[in-house]
Order: structure tokens, then sequence, then C-alpha cells
């Protein structure tokens, strides 16, 4: 399908396809087997210029806004959908900055970002925190001209590997959602150290490890926009990187349609192609047809962002929401296409399959999301704007 | 430092047939690309210009469509493209080939280095960097598997030969022909992309580089390619199987008749 997209992103789908042919695809198994981070492809990424896409040209970015994060994202992801994490997940650590920081934080941060120097994370989630962020325990106690961090974050992708975080924290416990605070914390600020890194079902040519915040103290200029606006900050930051998160749920069922298209060309049982079998071709058929239709929808939310549109919560949502069903169940798909060859590691479907899984849960899970579009659509409704 | 790298479009000979009946290269359908080694050449000479300052410029010799090498080598990082274009360059050997790039050279001046693949995957003569040194009369350096330094004026160059390593050095100005063993080269970048799309490829033709037509393209090419042909397909060989003793009475059975039969 045609989605008329600008030159300067069809150029990024390019470079992205030949990056994953030449750098991703030899070594995607190698990196997933060993729980390893792609610190060679982040250089390539960095000087193919990939990290400057979604920040502004006044920071040394190019400006090209989210869809070009999302096609990215989406190319990078049809061949890894770990590295395509530990790539997109910068966007989402600058996000904060990016939305609401002063012109001096995006002057310290953003070209440091955009040169793919240093990468950046985002800390929301704790052990008791995730989809229910009002019960973040993290606290920042303002102490003179700074603030004293101390708690632990958990699950953070891009833990340990960035130098730039932007860490939700508690300013005002006793008003739970409305006491949360956004800031950015350095990596080897004194008191800032890393836990465990984890062990993934899938995704795991990308960090995920335990931030702990120990008396860390950072100066009070390292606050984003307000004290009580961290939540606000959060959400905001969500529906902006959930287009993202959708195009990488597109790219890994892209990948897991392509490599079963191209099996069930030459695998042969009964003395014919499979792919002339009519179970093959309806099953190859309505993957076609839910990537694509997951695709659409996650560019037309992609183009409301760049265009402007303030309010479009409702509209990332369902793109995160149908697009990683979609990845999910294409995914699967491959694998039962693959038959026997599909459950085995030395075919690619397998890791396609148990990457998928995690687009159904992080950034908000599905359910979450469900919550989101169903709390619009009813506000919408009481409103009188449908 | 001011760099050249001549390159060349071939076709991709991974793709390549020969047409059985007039013994010349189908080239119908068959993708361009940049001559592999010219690749190597072209990241070397972005490496020094990084290293060093200065600029690169590649240069090819070809139809208008070979500019689609020249615009690959701007978003790799090349500063600059010249293609050498004409009707009258049309047939070159390689010696008309040499001596059309040397004017381009010549115009470009002051150039401290040519660098070039060690040869082309479609005519492997390996003779155009030479022929260039020979035509400007610059010191000539091929099959360069590293080039270790430029420092005062001189470059220094390991040399992959038979059998071993020669280092050399030379006065620059001077051309080298590489090898891939020379580095790895570089994806494009994003930003080289978006130059390359808008780039206005310079195009210079037989009048721009002050030469007659007697002396390029098929006019000034000493050599004609009188034939080209397909190596006769070996055949498969046979397999034998048996114990070491049955398969020594059959080697030797096959052995001792074949020099009967010669």
């Amino acid at each position: 399908m045609d989605y008329f997209l600008s030159d300067d992103v069809k150029a990024i789908r390019e470079l992205c396809a030949e990056i994953a042919e030449k750098h991703i695809k030899p070594v995607r198994e190698e990196l997933d087997r060993e729980n390893r981070f792609p610190h060679e492809i982040m250089n390539v990424l960095a000087d193919s210029d990939l990290f400057r896409i979604y920040i502004p040209e006044e920071y040394e970015g190019l400006g090209l806004g989210s869809m070009s994060l999302c096609v990215a994202a989406e190319e990078l992801s049809r061949a890894c959908a770990g590295i395509a994490t530990s790539y997109a997940a910068n966007a989402l650590g600058a996000m904060p900055i990016l939305l609401f920081g002063t012109d001096g934080q995006k002057r310290k941060y953003l070209p440091g970002l955009a040169s793919g120097k240093s990468l950046a994370a985002f800390g929301l989630t704790e052990p008791d925190a995730g989809s229910d962020a009002g019960g973040i325990r993290t606290r920042a106690v303002r102490d003179g001209d700074s603030y004293v961090l101390n708690g632990t974050k958990q699950w953070i992708t891009n833990g340990g590997e960035a130098k730039v975080y932007t860490i939700i924290a508690m300013t005002d416990p006793e008003r739970g959602a409305r006491g949360a605070s956004a800031f950015i914390v350095e990596d080897g600020t004194p008191g800032f150290t890393y836990g465990k890194k984890e062990d993934k079902m899938g995704i795991r040519a990308s960090a995920t490890r335990e931030l702990v915040f120990e008396d860390c103290r950072i100066p009070a200029e390292n606050l984003i926009a307000r004290e009580g606006t961290g939540f606000m900050v959060a959400m905001k930051t969500l529906d902006n990187s959930r287009p993202g998160v959708a195009a990488q749920a597109v790219g890994i069922a892209q990948g897991a349609l392509d490599a079963a298209l191209v099996y069930a060309s030459q695998r042969k049982q009964f003395g014919q192609r499979i792919d002339s079998f009519q179970g093959i071709q309806f099953m190859l058929a309505d993957m076609a047809t839910q990537v694509e239709a997951a695709r659409a929808l996650t560019y037309s939310v992609a183009r409301m962002i760049d265009a402007g549109v303030r309010k479009f919560e409702k509209e990332a949502a369902m793109a995160k929401v149908f697009a990683s069903d979609v990845a999910m169940k294409v995914t699967t798909d491959a694998v039962q296409i693959f038959g026997g060859y599909g459950y085995m590691k030395e075919y690619p479907v397998e890791k396609m399959m148990r990457d998928a899984k995690i687009t159904q849960i992080y950034e908000g899970t599905n359910q979450i999301q469900r919550n989101v579009i169903a709390s619009n659509l009813i506000r919408e409704t009481a409103s009188g704007a449908r | 430092m001011r760099i050249v790298v001549a390159m060349k479009q071939v076709p991709d000979t991974a793709e390549v047939r020969i047409d059985p009946v007039r013994n010349t290269l189908v080239r119908d359908g068959v993708p361009s690309i940049m001559n592999p080694f010219d690749v190597y050449a072209l990241e070397e000479g972005l490496r020094w210009r990084d290293e060093l300052g200065g600029e690169v410029i590649a240069l090819t010799m070809g139809p208008p469509q070979a500019e689609a090498i020249l615009k690959e080598a701007v978003s790799m990082g090349a500063d600059q493209a010249v293609l050498l274009s004409d009707r009258a360059f049309a047939g070159a050997d390689t010696w008309a080939t040499s001596q059309t790039l040397a004017a381009a050279v010549r115009k470009l001046a002051p150039i401290d280095l040519v660098f070039t693949g060690k040869q082309a995957i479609d005519g492997d003569t390996a003779q155009t960097g030479p022929g260039i040194a020979a035509s400007l009369d610059w010191p000539q350096l091929t099959f360069v598997g590293r080039v270790l330094g430029i420092e005062g004026g001189r470059i220094v160059v390991e040399r992959y030969v038979e059998g071993g390593v020669e280092t050399l050095s030379s006065t620059l100005p001077a051309v080298v022909t590489v090898l891939k063993d020379a580095n790895t080269p570089r994806m494009p970048s994003l930003r080289g992309k978006m130059k390359a799309r808008n780039l206005a490829v310079t195009t210079w033709g037989i009048a721009d580089l002050g030469l007659d037509p007697s002396e390029t393209g098929l006019d000034g090419s000493p050599t004609r390619v009188v034939g080209i042909a397909s190596p006769e397909a070996r055949s498969g060989g046979s397999i034998h199987r048996g114990s070491p003793e049955e398969l020594a009475v059959i080697l030797a059975d096959l052995l001792l008749g074949e020099e009967a039969g010669a």
C-alpha cells in the first residue's frame, strides 16, 4: 500500500533496511541467545543520523517527527525487535525533555542524544507501580538547590546503557498522582546505581535493568516542568511514544509474514509447495491484511501528531493495542506455518513470537490501553462530542 | 588534503550472464552497482579526510546513469561528485579511460591523492589505477591492503603481494589502488542521503577536459576486445564408493587406462 511518505521518510526506511540486512540480521540470533546489548549497532545507527530524526533541528536533530520514528522503529523491528527497542527507548527517554524541557535543558541534553553519543532511558515503573502510576514510591525531596532521590525503578529499558534518565518521583506523596514530578538524572551521579539486568523472554538484545537511588543528589534545575506535573509528563510521554510501540509491532509482524511467505513457497509436502494449499493461503492472506491494517492505523496517528493535533490519546492507544495484538497473532501463525521448524531456534520466527509478546505489555498493557480508549469514548459521549 | 576517489559503475556480476551466441555480456535487467573495490577506496578517502581535514571528490566516467554511484558516494560522505560523460568517451579501453580520468584530476588540481579500487569486477584488468598514475606521472601504490599513515607530504602503505607484505613510503601526490582488506566501509548517513538527493552532479564532457577526440573513447583506444567467451562448463567428475581395496583397484584402472589412452 502506498502511504505517500515523504522522500526523507522513504530514505529512512531504505537506510534502516540496509542496516538491517548488513548489520542486524547476521547477529540477531547471537545477541538474542547471549542477552547482549547491541553497542556496535547503536554506533552504526548513530553514524547514520538515525538518532537525529525525531529531535528538532535547533538541537542538532533533523526534525522529521513521529512518522520518521515510526518508520525507523518498524523497519528495524522487522529484523530484530530487541535492537529496535534499544533504539526506540531513546525517544521515550528523550520525550519528557522534548515535550516539557526548558530551552536550557534541551540545549544541554538533546544534541548529545541526537548524535547518539549518549543514550536516554525513561524511568516510571517500580515494583509496585506499573499501570498504576499513582503507586510510585521513589521520593524526591527538595534540599536547597538540589533534590535528593531515594527509591528503585524496575524494568527500565536501556538501564545501565543510557547516560540520561528521565525519572518520575514523588515530591508530595500525600497528593498521590498529583504529587509526582519528573527529573533528569545523569549516569554517574553519586547515589545512582544499577541493579540486576533482567533475563527476559524476548527483546533480549535490549537491556532491562533496575535503577537504584540512594540519597542521590541532583541539581534543582533538573526538574522537568513544575513540581506535581510528573504524572502528566509521564502520560503525555507515553501518548507520544505509543505510535512507536505500534510501529515496532507492525515491524515484528511484517518480519514474520515475510519469513512465512518465503518458507511457504519453498516447503513441499504431498509433492507440492505448501503455499498451494488453501489452508495456508487463507492464513497468509489474513496475516497480510492484519499487518496492513495495523500499519495504516499507526501511520494515521503519527500523521495526527506531526500535524500538531493536540488530543490523540485515544488514537495512540488504539494503534498500540491493535498493532501489538496483530503482532502476537501474526507471529504465532508464522510459527504455525513453519510447523516443527518454526518451534526451533534455527529459524527466526520463534524469536519473533517471543519478541511480539512484550508489545502487548509494555508502555501500558493492552488492558490499560482499552481503559484509555473506553474512558475517552465515555467522556466524548457525555460531553456531546460524539 | 584533497582526495579524488575514482570509481566505476559495474553490472552486479552475481547477476550477469553471457550471451552464448554473441559472446557478449547480457546487461539487460542486471542491476548496476558501485564497483565493490571502489567502495573500499571511497572509505579510505573518507577516513583520511575525517582524520586530516580537506575534501573527497568522487569521480567517474560513464553514461548519465553512472550518476547513481556518485550519489551513493555522497550519501556515504563524499563532498563533491564529478561525472565525465560524453559520447566521445564511449568504447574506451583502459588506456583511454586512464587518460580521461587523469585529465579530470588535472582539472581538479591541486589533488594530493587518488584512491581507486584495485580493479573493476567487470573488466578485471587492474590497469586503470596505474594508467591514471602513468598519465599524471605520479607514483603508483597498487594492491594496498592498509594505509599506515599520511604525514609530511608522504604516504606509507602496506602492499599485499604474493607471499608477503611490502611496506612502501611514497611522496604525494600519488595514486593508490586498494584491496578489501583496507577498511570496513561505512553505511550511508541520512544527512548524506538527503544531500545526495538534491545534489546537482558536475558533468564534464570532452571540451571541459580539453581533450581531443583522438585521445578518448574508441578512437583513443589502442586495444580492442575481439571476443569474449564463457569457459566450457566442467563435467562433475565421478564418484566411486567401496572399500579402500576396491577403490584402489578402480583408481589404478582409471589412471592406467588414461595413460593407455594418452
